[in-house]
């Protein structure tokens, strides 16, 4: 029970909220729960519904640091946990001769030579506050790490053979993520607590919106917002997250835009779907379609 | 979990969690009773009287396969039913886009097959006096082997069922980006300081590092739909043998009309078993064929969550297609490009005067790499051979 820094669930959605993060229940109990029972989160879903969001808001709110680990296939623990300066490690020998030493292997694979790669940095014990290990696009990396890491989760240690095993004296905040391009090893999901971050509802997305760039035009905003929840429905190869939504809505009130115009909208439709099959399937008729409808439903 | 903390109070309420649990179990879900007693130290931290928040802390900690949500949603409102009966109103915000519909039982489907162990006089229900003494002659295994998958009498197909379990399955390894000490081309910086210390730390010895290599994973699209029937049943006992006999995960799906994954029934250990599972999770035996629609719900849905890591593709189907040719040849190129390679088997290919004319097959045909018959235990064969030296490059 480490992190008992809010009391309730609404205490930390409220302090999402300021935080511009806007959580529903469901995933408020979730973070809730996980710091309240020190146990890691992982978040499913599509790309761009803000699960990466929730580690760094989380590192705000709790004012500690955020460490990252992108995962990618291959990744070991030399990129992972730590690896040695081999660099400074050959030109201490050579100094050691030139003063006619021999290197002394205890100093020769001591701390000083030790790089810290994101899992060894978030046990470490420098840090004031536990930190937040964001564990990031986890279904990217492969069995191997998959292993290692559930054994790093279930009790925070690293066993380094020269040095010996260092353990976190209070255990980080985890998150892991995955956008579910493979499926992740059940043994690794039963030891955390799972969310499904869904895409937001009309009104939720509207409140993303509005909180993230209040300076938008409240017509536009809610315009977009229509635009991209009708979108959703679409038969498409990649449906835009909330991510896109943002970006959107950005690059239209950069292009000083007041509301939604069918050629602009065809114009900057690359911000919000990635790719090119999809682009030309809504471009011209289904724009106008769904501003029409956007339109009607406001 | 030997020390757990003060459970919240009302013995009662353990009670009714650990019976949850049970049905969650029942229901398929992976969910023990460690799981359990964790929900209910996490329920002293919330207030189970908000009944949403229950529901989520429970949900949060029984449930880790988006899957397995609508069970669990099902499951939730079913055993904690407000006691004044009646619509349940802290319904959670959670309904979202439609999904697929609960893993409810299906009406009965014709078992595809029975169990293989059964006596082979009562397979297939035919009248035992059509007795091929199957004597282990070459010519005798020879016209076995040759003989057309749609022309065996039950005791010939018990027999090709126990010579399929022989074959022996290996598939073409991809390199992987992982790493192991050894042989390879790449320095071992660790190793090599290591090493050389007795040397005081002159590089005398180099240690190196070579890539790993691991099996590709395979996807396997099957047509059951009414034109295949006469394959089907032992096509499904293919993809048991294959799934099991490559040693790795095989994610396996078949259509007709509609697109439905297998893997997961295809995993019971006895075959009949996952052969009933299999027909029960199906709904469209022998329906009529849309490859195109089955090839779009594959990309769209499936494509990114399997076909990562060099994935090899093998689609069984004799290409007649009511669907729309356009399309299926649109999603046929998306596939092709998606995968490593896209192996098309074709049980018609084997008599000698098919040729690949329907409107399906040619739109097909183009972005298929290896167009392969599988129509007999040889055919079989082959394509374990040629599976297993598939590390040649693609050939155009």
């Amino acid at each position: 029970m480490a992190h008992s820094v809010f009391n309730s669930i609404d205490e930390l959605q409220a302090a999402l909220r300021a935080h511009k993060y806007v959580a529903d229940r469901g995933l408020a109990t979730a973070i809730f729960l996980a710091l309240r029972l020190g146990r890691p989160l992982f978040l499913e879903g599509e790309a761009g519904v803000g699960k990466t969001e929730v580690a760094k808001v989380l590192a705000t709110l709790l004012d500690t640091e955020l460490i990252r680990l992108q995962c990618y296939e291959g990744l070991d623990v030399n990129q992972a946990v730590y690896e040695w300066n081999y660099a400074r490690q050959m030109m201490h020998i050579r100094l050691a001769e030139a003063r006619g030493e021999r290197p002394d292997e205890a100093e020769l694979f001591g701390p000083q030579f030790l790089l810290r790669r994101p899992l060894l940095q978030a046990i470490d014990a420098s840090h004031a506050r536990p930190p937040v290990l964001l564990v990031d696009e986890l279904d990217r990396s492969d069995e191997e790490f998959e292993a290692y890491l559930l054994e790093v989760l279930s009790d925070f240690q690293i066993t380094i053979p020269e040095i010996g095993t260092l353990k976190a004296p209070r255990p980080p905040v985890v998150v892991l993520t995955s956008n579910r391009t493979r499926e992740v090893h059940d043994a690794l999901k039963r030891r955390c607590l799972y969310f499904w971050i869904d895409y937001p509802s009309f009104e939720k997305e509207l409140e993303i919106v509005r909180t993230r760039l209040p300076d938008a035009p409240e017509a536009l905003t809610r315009q977009i917002t229509g635009f991209v929840q009708d979108l959703r429905h679409a038969d498409l190869y990649k449906l835009p997250g909330v991510a896109e939504t943002l970006d959107w809505t950005a690059a239209l009130v950069a292009l000083d835009q007041k509301a939604l115009d069918p050629e602009v909208v065809d114009e900057t439709l690359g911000v919000i779907l990635k790719y090119q099959d999809d682009v030309q399937k809504v471009k011209g008729e289904q724009t106008r379609a769904i501003i029409g409808r956007v339109n009607v439903g406001a | 979990m030997d020390k757990l903390p003060p459970l919240p109070p009302g013995g009662q309420l353990v009670h009714n969690l650990l019976l949850f649990g049970r049905l969650l179990r029942a229901l398929g879900l992976d969910v023990n009773p460690g799981r359990v007693m964790d929900l209910t130290v996490a329920l002293g931290q919330i207030d189970i009287g908000r009944r949403s928040d229950f529901y989520f802390a429970a949900r949060s900690l029984l449930v880790h396969k988006r899957e397995d949500l609508p069970l669990f949603d099902q499951a939730f409102q079913l055993f904690w039913r407000p006691p004044t009966e009646g619509q349940f109103v802290g319904k959670p915000a959670y309904s979202g886009r439609k999904r697929q519909a609960p893993r409810t039982v299906p009406p009965p489907l014709r078992a595809p097959d029975p169990p293989p162990d059964a006596d082979p006089n009562q397979a297939n229900n035919k009248p035992p006096e059509t007795v091929l003494e199957v004597t282990r002659t070459y010519s005798a295994l020879e016209a076995l082997r040759r003989k057309d998958f749609a022309t065996l009498t039950a005791e010939e197909y018990a027999a090709i069922k126990a010579l399929m379990a022989q074959l022996n399955w290996r598939l073409g390894q991809r390199r992987t980006r992982r790493q192991t000490p050894g042989g390879g081309p790449r320095p071992d910086l660790r190793r090599t300081l290591r090493r050389n210390l007795k040397y005081g730390g002159q590089v005398l010895e180099w240690s190196v590092r070579q890539p790993q290599y691991k099996p590709r994973p395979v996807v396997v699209l099957a047509d059951i739909s009414g034109s295949m029937e006469r394959y089907t049943r032992l096509l499904l006992h293919f993809l048991y043998t294959l799934s099991r006999g490559l040693g790795q995960p095989v994610q396996t799906f078949v259509f007709s009309t509609r697109l439905t994954p297998i893997s997961r029934p295809l995993k019971h250990k006895d075959i009949g078993r996952a052969l009933s599972e299999v027909s029960r999770a199906v709904t469209d035996w022998s329906g009529g064929t849309r490859i195109g629609e089955a090839l779009k719900d594959f990309n769209y849905h499936w494509g990114r969550r399997v076909l990562g890591r060099g994935a090899v593709v093998i689609i069984i189907s004799d290409g007649w297609d009511r669907g729309d040719p356009a399309l299926a040849a649109h999603e046929m190129a998306r596939l092709q490009r998606s995968c490593y390679r896209l192996i098309w088997l074709n049980p018609l290919l084997g008599s000698a005067e098919y040729e690949p004319l329907t409107r399906g097959m040619q739109a097909a045909l183009p972005f298929v790499d290896d167009f392969l018959p599988v129509h007999n235990l040889a055919s079989l064969e082959e394509l374990a051979e040629h599976l297993a030296t598939l590390d040649d490059k693609r050939r155009r």
